[in-house]
């Protein structure tokens, strides 16, 4: 990991492999955050109002 | 709600601060085992983890700090606790900025919640003060160049000699205590102002 | 007003289920602590060593010499730089009326001929006769005389060679700006210099301002720093030494410098300050912002966090 990293060169951007990477990586991340099914109450389907 | 007031305690500040409290942040508000039910999305997680990655960045510089600012340079288990702190924050930001996003997309300071954004970018500015004061403590060559190059940007802005990124220990004071000190003060409002005023309602039930 | 009875009002018909906060930070708590030990294990973290005075004088002789010149000079950023190091104006940023450098003033003085090599030498010079000699006819010559030294030792340096670790000119009228260049390298070499511009008349220190600035006036510095990637105009400023991410979330204020106008200007830092203050206020008054705050109902990626029935 100490050695230079390689440099992606696209017009006027600069950018290295691993902070590259990292921000792909966040954009995949958040995408699939906002597809991925969360975890549904199945058991619950009563109509529960706030109580109180 | 509580037993009957000792008429001795009327006019007591205490008791009005309590009462003025649990106004504001009733405990069922405070920890609630209930949420709405359009809390329904994973992006509703990205604040939890970027708090939780800020536990383990701060738990771990304090060990850092703890045997002192050489420690990781000479020795493999400071070299491990520098690693810690370091991938801590990587993954700390990760997080701040999707959680942004998410905030951002879902504009979650509709409803009288402005001042938990403002908040929220405080914090992000905050820990971009951090992290840079962090970055400058390291004494290895990539805090001297960063020292080196820095200060032209404070110098140009006329704040140079107040903030002199090549003084060591000023550095160092503020990245291990004033910052994280302000940090952490914030993460509390910004947290106590979200359970205060409970998540915000989907976009679409907000008229323009 | 009640907090509570707010919260009914704003849920109202609204279904309430069961949802477990303090779970959800546990297993936060537990699922980073993984990533992160599986990180920090596999791939450690970046330590490139410093540099010193002693390794710039070693690897680079010559540089160091030619910088120390620019130093007695005038010459070198340092000694030209303005507030808060002197009252230079080489490195004065302004922007039309606002120039916040030169409001703030010599806050940090620095005198570079003085701090980066007089003084030194004058340390050195206790114990050698000979570099005290050369000093005192320094001292004593007229700044025109010491000019005319100092542009023929610089000139020199050009066509310099190293041998053992010295530097070798050819012969010319240096007077005793030789002399005194081969002691401060010397100096340098054996590793006194770094001691020596650290310390004051203090025992404790923390301050590295004078070896720093003087490490930036040279050219093998800078030299090491673009092998990383790390100059401004290689958008240095969120890359990190070796193939470690940097500081990724500097990429906007790194970005202004890679383009017009801010990278022909010389009051480029001022301007990036300038512009990323504006931003960052404007981020947080978003929700204040007519057409900024209406972004999020443009570009619908709510419909995705809230999806189905709620009710």
């Amino acid at each position: 990991m100490d050695n230079p990293a390689t440099y992606l060169h696209w017009g006027f951007i600069l950018i290295s492999v691993p902070n590259a990477a990292l921000i792909l990586g966040m954009i995949v991340l958040f995408v699939l955050a906002l597809l991925a099914p969360f975890p549904g109450h199945s058991g619950d389907r009563s109509e529960e109002h706030r109580e109180r | 709600m509580s037993a009957a007031i000792d008429p001795e305690a009327r006019g007591s500040w205490t008791l009005a601060l309590r009462r003025y409290l649990l106004r504001r942040l009733p405990p069922e508000h405070l920890l609630p085992e209930r949420q709405p039910a359009f809390v329904r999305s994973w992006t509703y997680v990205l604040g939890a983890i970027t708090l939780a990655s800020l536990v383990w960045v701060v738990i771990s510089g304090a060990v850092c700090a703890f045997f002192g600012p050489q420690w990781w340079h000479v020795s493999p288990q400071g070299r491990f606790f520098n690693s810690l702190h370091f991938w801590g924050t990587q993954v700390f930001f990760v997080f701040m900025v999707l959680h942004l996003w998410a905030q951002f997309f879902g504009a979650g300071w509709r409803d009288g919640r402005a001042l938990t954004w403002v908040t929220g970018v405080l914090l992000f500015v905050l820990s971009i003060g951090t992290a840079f004061t962090g970055y400058l403590s390291q004494e290895n060559f990539d805090s001297q160049w960063i020292g080196v190059n820095a200060k032209d940007a404070m110098n140009g802005a006329g704040i140079g000699a107040f903030f002199n990124v090549l003084n060591f220990g000023q550095m160092y004071g503020l990245h291990v205590l004033l910052l994280p000190g302000g940090l952490l003060l914030f993460v509390a409002v910004h947290l106590l102002l979200v359970r205060m005023r409970g998540v915000v309602r989907p976009l679409s039930e907000t008229p323009r | 007003m009640s907090a509570a009875r707010d919260q009914e009002t704003y849920y109202a018909g609204v279904r309430m289920v069961p949802y477990d906060l303090v779970k959800e930070l546990a297993l936060a708590l537990l699922g980073t602590a993984l990533l992160i030990l599986v990180l920090a294990t596999a791939f450690s973290s970046p330590d490139v060593p410093p540099v010193t005075i002693q390794s710039w004088a070693q690897a680079d002789p010559v540089g160091f010499e030619g910088t120390a010149v620019q130093e007695l000079q005038g010459q070198s950023t340092s000694a030209q730089y303005g507030p808060p190091y002197n009252h230079g104006t080489g490195s004065v940023q302004s922007f039309g009326f606002i120039q916040p450098q030169e409001w703030a003033g010599v806050h940090l003085p620095v005198d570079p001929a003085r701090d980066f090599v007089l003084q030194p030498l004058q340390t050195a010079s206790a114990g050698n006769p000979q570099l005290a000699a050369a000093l005192a006819r320094y001292r004593a010559a007229s700044p025109s005389q010491r000019s005319r030294w100092l542009d023929a030792y610089a000139h020199a340096l050009d066509k310099a060679t190293v041998r053992a670790g010295q530097v070798v000119v050819a012969p010319g009228s240096y007077g005793p700006v030789a002399e005194m260049l081969s002691g401060l390298l010397t100096i340098a070499r054996s590793g006194g210099l770094d001691g020596q511009l650290r310390s004051s008349t203090r025992f404790y220190q923390t301050d590295f301002t004078r070896p720093l600035l003087f490490l930036g006036d040279g050219d093998y510095f800078a030299g090491l720093a673009e092998k990383q990637h790390l100059l401004g105009s290689q958008w240095g400023m969120m890359n990190e030494t070796g193939s470690y991410p940097g500081q990724t979330w500097l990429w906007l204020y790194t970005m202004w410098y890679q383009i017009p106008p801010y990278n022909s200007s010389s009051s480029a830092d001022l301007l990036v300050v300038l512009t990323m203050g504006v931003l960052t206020v404007a981020l947080a008054l978003v929700p204040f912002i007519p057409g900024l705050r209406d972004i999020p109902r443009w570009i619908p990626v709510h419909r995705l966090i809230w999806r189905g029935p709620s009710r």
